[in-house]
């Protein structure tokens, strides 16, 4: 109806054509890269069917054209409505493949049929992005009200917890990207930091030590409180924070000294002045002070401040400081359990990769071959790369699954630091125009959607690459776009094509 | 709370979060280097080229030691699928046992291993290697690489030319960074104090491998290849045929036989009984158990490395250190009854030969009455305020001779031998002898010890009135320096005027009239015109050594000989003709006493010999 008032948009006008633009240039560097990194197999031509440059050709090709069926076949309106009965079926198909896949490399995750074979999971992306955009834009909701939250977080869950299921970890993680979304969408900042905490925790536990975690939960949460609390004098607050902060940095170093002290003393003890009488047991009176540790002491600081804060705040109703001190103790309460978590939650392959990214390990032959030899790859690329083609390592084969998760490293190897700047703004370019476009939309069912569809693309992208550059454990996802494999590619076009159809019907009209 | 400029902060959370991805980019790309170093080691393979070895040739330029080709058997253990162990065993003709023990092994070590190839058999002769290469593609993970082992056309100076051996970790250890493990080197002999000429310069060839550790092709399609140098050539100042018939006379005995050319120092052979095949020589790994076992120590060079009491050559040097001194004049005549009577009743015994006689006959005679009384005589000397001040000077003279120290040839293990100080029988007998306490030095007994080596050195030194070239081994040939000093005159601390005096005794001792007392007389030949003395050298377990020096011709020596054989009894017996014939090999290059020689050959003294 509106279409015969006649005001329609031209393409030029109501597509992103910059989007679009950057789409085309990432699947065509993936496509080369990939050929380089089978170039190896000495394939007759780039094309070559039998390879995989040739196949991602075809994949390619056929992405093309869904694309261009979503963006001007498919009614654009039918996606809201589609929302719930696709997300069931992709949910359906993502418990049926636990039941009937072959075990790949232990996860239970791709269909296979004949010569096809496709992972649930890439798909499972779209469909809850679509619905948790219906669920977000329906009218009365609200985020910072519970139940509209737990709804939201359910439905991001739900198949994520099934990915779990199917050990594919990696796949899962991504499904945390969408607390960005419900962050864009009201839910406090807080939880934004607490999830920010309990990472950190968890990994500074592992990494240094739990002291260094209390320390670190005790320094943020003060913070918190003298920031956003109602302190009368922050100022104040914040230099005697400094200072207990300072003194707490050093109770190890204390701690030491005085115990090398007791050791003194005992010795002298033992030989000099102890005469053993029949009947009498060494004078050990100091001895306990060796056994002090400086996880100890904080707990017993904590024991003795707690009662009196917890007075000061039932007296004040003072809720945030409340909420601040149960987070504390979570926290605390977190820091005891790490070595748990790590020890009986996580499969040892997961707790191998972890070790090996906290350094904990050094595991070059094993669990730190992958990393090491992709950080081998993408550091001798130097500034200018070793040029197309040219890369030893990843044309060798030095580099395990190169042409899908570890397509990074070609990039790194054969054209150098430059290239991976070009490749990762491509990407930053790609999620701000996308995120700016959703920022753009009267529809919030668009917007929804265009912030998951960056959400996805960003997770893909830190955990991918910060995994070939060891800042993340071994995760084995793709790099958005330029992974070889078909799945991956569909998915992407379909998930960023929904949203530039989606964005079209907007921008067509107004 | 408002959610409109959300979206800033989300934005600038992604732009921390590419920032902390390009600078860990930044850090590994452009800061680190040594990720670089890591991916040339990950994918480039050095194949080892080992260089040939530097031929070794005698002083005529026959080889005396060459090189034949031989493979060693490597294994990458990663590559090695299921395979038929009993017929590689077969093949390569070993056990099946050695086999599955050494993949046991390389399988215990796949860690330390990893991608590298590792060698499970060393020196496979070429025959073993062509039927192993014909069925090499059953085996993966196997291949031979191409090893030179020494080969050796003459059996000729086992012990001189010395071992070539792989070397352990003690060699690696010592030698910083030269050597690698599977690496040759020389271990004794020539082969050790050439090392540095022989070995030459590995070379390599770079291949890609893939992580598998397949090769791929070549690096840089062999540009960035280095060739391996061969070593350097060496020639020996050894005469092969000369060489090879001293070993044949020396068969059976134990001892040595060093000739040296006078006019130059050079080395001409350098027997040490019993030695070393060539045959073991090439494979020692196999033979060295068998040689290091044997009790008469094949692998000792005598001639350079066992000290022996002179003997009676060594009356030669008293009587020029007497010459020099002037306590002696060759015309002075002393009384010999069968010995030198001394101090309370003591005697040091003599041949019955007449009496008095002179310097010359002394030497002719060998009397060691004459030497006592010039030994007294030099060591109680007016000038001296004691006897431990002649004795010194005594054996300052004697060591200008080359004597109580290393003459510093090119050849390694030699020994300096011993000359005994005055201090050394001050403590021996705290401080109470005079010159008779130790008569027994002027006839080369007692304290005093030589090599073979310094006693052709003395040879020489005579032969060429007064001076001596360093005894060497290595000829200076092109790209082959030898040092300086091997050039240099060493001249002793005896006037070059008193040696003909000495030399005319030393010929008469070879060529007397029948009947005059000549010691030496059956070394003579005809025309040869040789020039020698007799030695007879007490040896504390059982029979004397045999002993005997000369030159020849008397003008122009060409070479000069000390031969010593190991409980041979007389020096005249066997150390004498020895000499002769390897004088007359050299000079004529053919013998005419062929019953003499045949003499020689076939005696066996070994049964006299004390084995330890």
């Amino acid at each position: 109806m509106i279409e015969s008032i006649g005001n329609k948009r031209s393409l030029k006008h109501s597509i992103d054509w910059v989007v679009i633009g950057i789409y085309l240039a990432l699947v065509f560097i993936g496509w080369i890269n990939i050929y380089a990194s089978i170039h190896s197999t000495e394939p007759p031509s780039i094309f070559y069917w039998g390879a995989r440059s040739g196949k991602q050709f075809v994949w390619m090709l056929t992405s093309f054209g869904l694309a261009a069926i979503i963006l001007f076949l498919i009614p654009p309106r039918w996606w809201e409505g589609l929302s719930v009965p696709l997300y069931l079926l992709v949910l359906g198909l993502l418990v049926l493949v636990i039941f009937v896949s072959k075990d790949v490399k232990g996860s239970h995750s791709w269909f296979e049929l004949g010569p096809v074979k496709f992972q649930p999971a890439e798909i499972s992306k779209i469909t809850t992005s679509l619905l948790l955009a219906t669920v977000l834009s329906m009218q009365g909701f609200k985020m910072t009200r519970i139940k509209d939250f737990l709804k939201a977080a359910a439905l991001i869950a739900v198949p994520m917890l099934v990915i779990i299921a199917e050990s594919e970890t990696g796949s899962a993680l991504v499904y945390a990207g969408f607390i960005f979304v419900l962050y864009r969408e009201g839910l406090s900042g807080w939880w934004l930091g607490a999830v920010g905490l309990v990472i950190a925790l968890f990994v500074f536990t592992l990494f240094s030590g739990a002291y260094t975690s209390f320390l670190i939960l005790a320094g943020v949460l003060y913070l918190c409180y003298v920031l956003a609390g109602e302190v009368k004098k922050p100022g104040r607050m914040l230099l005697a924070g400094i200072a207990g902060m300072v003194f707490l940095i050093f109770v190890p170093d204390i701690l030491g000294w005085v115990s090398s002290l007791a050791q003194a003393r005992m010795e002298w003890m033992r030989n000099v002045v102890w005469v053993p009488q029949a009947g009498e047991t060494q004078d050990l009176s100091w001895g306990f002070v060796t056994e002090i540790t400086p996880e100890s002491v904080f707990l017993v600081l904590t024991a003795i401040a707690l009662p009196v804060l917890g007075a000061y705040t039932l007296r004040k109703r003072e809720f945030f400081l409340a909420a601040l001190i149960g987070v504390f103790l979570l926290g605390v309460g977190l820091v005891f359990s790490t070595d748990y978590i790590f020890d009986n939650v996580l499969q040892p392959h997961q707790r191998g990769r972890i070790e090996v990214l906290l350094g904990i390990k050094e595991d070059l032959a094993g669990v730190g071959y992958n990393v090491n030899q992709s950080k081998i790859a993408i550091g001798s690329g130097g500034l200018l790369g070793k040029g197309f083609l040219q890369g030893t390592q990843t044309t060798y084969g030095f580099v395990p699954e190169q042409s899908t998760d570890f397509i990074f490293c070609t990039i790194g190897e054969e054209w150098g630091f430059v290239g991976c700047l070009i490749v990762i703004l491509l990407y930053a370019f790609l999620i701000v125009r996308i995120i700016l476009d959703a920022e753009d939309c009267r529809s919030a069912f668009t917007r929804v959607y265009g912030y998951c569809v960056a959400a996805c693309i960003f997770m893909h992208l830190f955990i991918n690459i910060g995994m070939t550059v060891g800042l993340m454990p071994v995760i084995g996802i793709p790099l958005p776009l330029l992974s070889y494999g078909g799945s991956s590619l569909w998915a992407f076009t379909i998930l960023i094509f929904i949203f530039l159809a989606l964005y079209r019907d907007e921008k067509k009209y107004f | 709370m408002s959610t409109d400029d959300r979206h800033i902060w989300l934005l600038v959370g992604l732009g921390a979060a590419v920032a902390v991805l390009l600078w860990k980019l930044f850090s590994i790309q452009i800061l680190d280097s040594h990720y670089k170093e890591d991916a040339s080691r990950n994918s480039m393979v050095y194949e080892t080229i080992y260089p040939t070895r530097g031929i070794i040739y005698d002083r005529n330029g026959d080889i005396l030691v060459g090189n034949k080709v031989a493979y060693d058997i490597v294994v990458t253990p990663r590559e090695v699928t299921a395979f038929d162990t009993t017929a590689l065993a077969q093949v390569l003709g070993v056990s099946k046992e050695f086999i599955e023990g050494k993949m046991e092994d390389f399988a215990r070590r796949r860690r330390s291993i990893g991608y590298q190839s590792v060698t499970m058999m060393r020196m496979v002769p070429s025959e073993t290697y062509m039927r192993f290469d014909e069925v090499k593609y059953k085996f993966p993970g196997f291949r031979g690489q191409v090893r030179g082992i020494r080969d050796y056309p003459v059996n000729a100076g086992g012990n001189l030319l010395g071992y070539v051996s792989e070397v352990n970790q003690r060699y690696i250890d010592r030698h910083n960074g030269e050597y690698q493990k599977g690496d040759y080197a020389g271990m004794t002999g020539i082969e050790a104090a050439r090392e540095a000429d022989l070995r030459g310069e590995k070379g390599y060839h770079i291949y890609l491998r893939n992580s598998k550790n397949q090769i791929e092709q070549s690096y840089n399609d062999g540009a960035s290849d280095k060739e391996a140098i061969p070593g350097r050539d060496i020639m020996t100042t050894i005469d092969a045929a000369l060489q090879q018939y001293g070993q044949e006379l020396m068969k059976n005995k134990v001892g040595s036989i060093v000739a040296i050319e006078p006019s130059t120092g050079e080395i001409l052979a350098l027997v040490s009984s019993p030695g070393i095949d060539v045959e073991q020589l090439a494979d020692i790994g196999k033979y060295y158990n068998e040689i290091a076992a044997n009790p008469y120590k094949p692998m000792y060079n005598r001639a350079v490395s066992a000290s022996y009491p002179p003997g009676s050559v060594f009356k030669l040097v008293n009587g020029l250190v007497g010459l020099e001194d002037g306590v002696l004049r060759p015309e002075m005549m002393y009384p010999c009854h069968q010995g030198y009577y001394f101090g309370a009743g003591h005697k040091l015994g003599c041949h019955a030969h007449r009496s008095p006689i002179n310097m010359e006959e002394s030497i002719m005679m060998s009397c060691n009455a004459y030497y006592c009384y010039v030994l007294k005589n030099i060591l109680d000397q007016k000038q001296f305020d004691s006897v431990s001040e002649g004795l010194d000077h005594w054996r300052e003279m004697v060591m200008s001779f080359g004597f109580g120290r290393k003459l510093g040839s090119d050849f390694p293990a030699e020994l300096s031998g011993n000359i005994p100080t005055s201090k050394y029988y001050n403590r021996a007998y705290r401080g109470s002898w005079n010159s008779t306490t130790v008569i027994s030095l002027s006839i080369g007994q007692g304290e005093i010890l030589a090599t073979p080596m310094h006693l052709a050195n003395l040879c020489a030194t005579i032969a060429n009135r007064g001076y001596y070239y360093i005894p060497h081994i290595i000829k200076e040939s092109e790209g082959v320096e030898i040092e300086p000093r091997f050039k240099e005159k060493q001249y002793t601390k005896v006037s070059q005027e008193h040696f003909p005096k000495v030399i005319r005794g030393m010929w008469r001792a070879v060529n007397a009239e029948p009947g005059a007392g000549g010691t030496a007389r059956i070394a003579h030949l005809d025309g040869l015109d040789i020039c020698g003395k007799t030695g007879t050298a007490q040896n504390p377990r059982g029979a004397d050594n045999s002993v005997f020096i000369c030159f020849a011709p008397m003008d122009n020596p060409k070479i000069a000989v000390a031969a010593y054989v190991e409980n041979g009894g007389f020096g005249a017996t066997y150390a004498a003709p020895m000499a002769s014939l390897m004088v007359e090999k050299y000079l004529t290059g053919e013998i005419s006493r062929k019953d003499l020689e045949k003499r020689m050959k076939e005696s066996n003294l070994m049964s006299r010999v004390k084995r330890d």
